[in-house]
């Protein structure tokens, strides 16, 4: 997928001016946290569990190498197979390889971000290869031919007329009067498009929650049943997961699972909890010939011992997109490439570059809001704010900004200097605003009065006055 | 001579010092009122995080090495901002983290370092005050107080003593008001939809008055509820806690009350 990261600014007008996305807003902004804070508060050791899913992660990461392999072993000797993937390019030749071994004419896909990672859609229709969205969200995002706006909820920008028009626009064997006003329809039309599609891929390809090292499983969690029919129909069975996907045990998995359905949709758990283990044995009733897993590295190896490594905790569950204002602002789309919202902002520098990702780890008011509610504890202020100094370092920041905030340092570290510019700071703008109390307009703070008022210093520094107050106070000698 | 009075090194932020020194003496009365001996070290002037947010770790040390020094001695350190107490508390420690031989004195200072009404009601176990404020007013809880310093039900506790004020909580208290610091300036349009979504909220609230305890968050809200013409009055809490009411509130004509 074209990043769009560098044009943030734009991409933010548009989103603000835009009033259907503003209304969709609307309604994600306050039902995902309301439904998290009663799910959070019907289980009293939620905060234990916080703390036991970020220590079973970080056990993990410190024994990533150990994991990988224990899983690479387990899932061979359960018959299935593990792709070792660096970049991007080596994931999507792998499984355009995997398809093009069975034939494959269409595949089924459940909802993955790592295949929007690997902009693996495009990949496979160019090489006669047709994949079909299985996930409503997805499905509804691939007719239109866009990203999703959002790591669980693809679709959530779209208003339930959009979606009916996207459907009347492709489903033309369908009679053109029929009625798609309510959900309930919507949900039936895609169902009684896709099961055919479901019944004709050759493959199916799912995303990964978790890669369990003790078993070689890999587990999806969905509230559709659709990832549950992609991966079992098929003849083949292709997970494409993310290397920092790995937790040692199931027991660990149920822990995380318990965070994972609160944190995200405010569910206790989600409708269905799927776990494979390996392809299809004798005796089994159903289940695909192949399973393969791809694991994809893509910079996040790079990312373990450094200041990023944290990051890698992340379960993807979105309680930071839902909680956060900026992304409740502006949506999805703005962010410019895959992930969004405070996560997208800590990962996307890392894996298309700070210069072209620069704009959204500054686009942050450091509230806090998104580490308050992450069930991995994940510092994301504090990571956001290590891409700023990485920035800053690589003089990257506008060089006006810099020469700013320069000057502002030079005289934060001379006191009694600054003390004095305090002073006639004050009593300039306090003179001249004093009267009306704030300025409407005022030359170099058009960042400021462009949308608000300045409100007019009192006229003396503290400073000054505290000076005065304690000359008064003292004892006279001379 | 020997004075048994806890002694305070009062931080007194770099926007109260140039925007509104009311805050600022709000803060030495209520610290004198509940016992403290009050002391202004000259040699402070901000707590850096200008240069923190901004990805400057070199002037952010510099600046914070100033503060450290400046406040060595006190038995506390108490801002009216629970954003700057809460870099000194919070991020000083991580900004020297590798540098051990600044522990113990980083350490020292953050665990000092308190914003000024928590500090009021749980170190000196503040639990009256005598001032009186005629309206109804609605608090907005700043980001760093309360995420990074716990402050949420202190101020409302000590604000139910005040004679004639009547508290209405505001939805959404706790979500960002789109200020920032930088981000303001730097992001405009994203902070003007967060601010209007906040005055529209504070607005629909029926207040008349707006308190919180940051002069950031402070300057932001009552900026633009100026320019949407709301008649609400803005304060910082410790104005009102304090009965320091004779100024006109922020953003306000001078002899407005």
């Amino acid at each position: 997928m074209e990043a769009t990261s560098r044009a943030f600014k734009s991409n933010v007008d548009r989103a603000l001016a835009d009033k259907t996305l503003q209304q969709a807003l609307g309604l994600a902004r306050t039902g995902f946290p309301a439904k998290r804070r009663a799910a959070v508060e019907r289980l009293p050791e939620f905060e234990a569990l916080r703390e036991e899913g970020r220590r079973i992660k970080n056990h993990t990461l410190e024994h990533l190498d150990f994991y990988l392999e224990s899983f690479e072993a387990k899932v061979r000797a359960n018959g299935g197979e593990v792709h070792w993937c660096r970049t991007p390019a080596e994931a999507r030749e792998t499984i355009l390889g995997l398809c093009r071994s069975v034939g494959a004419k269409s595949v089924t896909k459940g909802k993955s971000m790592i295949a929007e990672e690997i902009a693996l859609n495009d990949f496979l229709e160019a090489n006669a290869v047709v994949p079909i969205e299985t996930d409503l969200g997805e499905y509804i995002i691939q007719l239109r031919h866009e990203p999703p706006s959002h790591i669980i909820a693809p679709a959530i920008h779209l208003l339930k007329e959009q979606v009916a028009d996207a459907f009347r626009a492709t489903h033309t064997e369908l009679a053109p009067d029929r009625p798609l006003s309510e959900p309930r329809t919507l949900c039936d039309e895609a169902r009684q498009v896709l099961r055919p599609k479901f019944l004709a891929a050759d493959v199916g390809i799912t995303g990964a929650n978790f890669l369990i090292a003790e078993t070689g499983s890999s587990i999806i969690v969905t509230n559709e049943g659709n990832g549950d029919l992609t991966q079992l129909l098929p003849k083949v069975h292709i997970v494409l997961a993310s290397i920092e996907k790995l937790v040692p045990t199931l027991e660990d998995v149920s822990t995380l699972l318990r965070l994972l359905a609160r944190s995200a949709t405010g569910q206790e758990f989600s409708t269905y909890t799927t776990v494979s283990t390996g392809p299809r044995r004798p005796g089994d009733l159903d289940g695909p010939e192949q399973y393969h897993v791809v694991l994809l590295d893509n910079g996040r190896s790079a990312m373990l011992g450094t200041e990023f490594q944290d990051m890698l905790r992340c379960i993807r569950c979105s309680a930071c997109l839902n909680h956060c204002p900026v992304y409740g602002a502006v949506g999805g789309h703005a962010y410019g490439w895959v992930y969004q919202g405070p996560m997208g902002s800590v990962l996307t520098p890392q894996l298309i570059g700070i210069a072209e990702a620069g704009n959204l780890p500054n686009a942050s008011t450091f509230c806090g809001r998104c580490e308050s509610v992450c069930p991995m504890k994940i510092p994301l202020p504090k990571m956001m704010r290590h891409w700023r100094e990485r920035e800053y370092e690589k003089k990257l920041s506008p060089a006006a900004f810099r020469a700013g905030l320069g000057l502002w340092a030079f005289f934060a570290r001379r006191p009694e200097l600054y003390h004095r510019m305090a002073a006639i700071g004050a009593r300039i703008l306090g003179g001249f605003g004093r009267r009306r109390g704030r300025f409407r307009a005022l030359p170099l703070a058009r960042g400021w009065t462009s949308v608000r008022d300045m409100p007019a210093p009192q006229g003396r520094s503290f400073q000054s006055l505290w000076a005065e107050r304690q000359r008064a106070r003292m004892p006279r000698y001379h | 001579m020997s004075d048994k009075r806890v002694r305070v090194g009062l931080f007194v932020t770099c926007l109260v010092d140039l925007y509104r020194p009311s805050i600022g003496f709000a803060a030495v009365k209520l610290l004198e009122e509940a016992g403290c001996l009050v002391e202004v070290p000259r040699a402070q002037t901000c707590c850096g995080q200008p240069a923190y947010n901004s990805g400057d770790r070199a002037d952010t040390k510099a600046i914070a090495r100033q503060v450290i020094a400046a406040f060595r001695g006190y038995d506390y350190v108490v801002a009216p901002s629970g954003s700057c107490a809460g870099m000194i508390r919070t991020h000083y420690p991580e900004l020297f983290a590798d540098e051990p031989e600044m522990f113990n004195e980083v350490q020292h200072l953050a665990k000092r370092s308190y914003e000024l009404v928590s500090f009021l009601t749980d170190v000196m176990g503040m639990e009256r005050v005598t001032a009186r404020y005629d309206g109804l007013a609605t608090y907005h809880d700043s980001c760093s107080g309360l995420r990074e310093l716990g402050v949420k039900e202190q101020p409302r506790r000590l604000l139910r003593q005040v004679a004639g004020l009547r508290l209405t909580e505001l939805p959404g208290a706790e979500i960002c008001c789109g200020f920032g610091g930088t981000f303001c300036i730097k992001y405009p349009a994203i902070s003007d939809k967060m601010v209007t979504d906040k005055a529209a909220e504070i607005e629909a609230t029926g207040a008349d008055t707006l308190l919180a305890g940051d002069l950031g968050c402070l300057l932001n809200m009552a900026g633009k509820l100026t320019r949407r013409g709301a008649a609400v009055r803005v304060r910082h809490v410790a104005e009102v806690l304090a009965n320091l009411t004779e100024e006109a509130p922020i953003g306000a004509p001078e002899g407005v009350r």
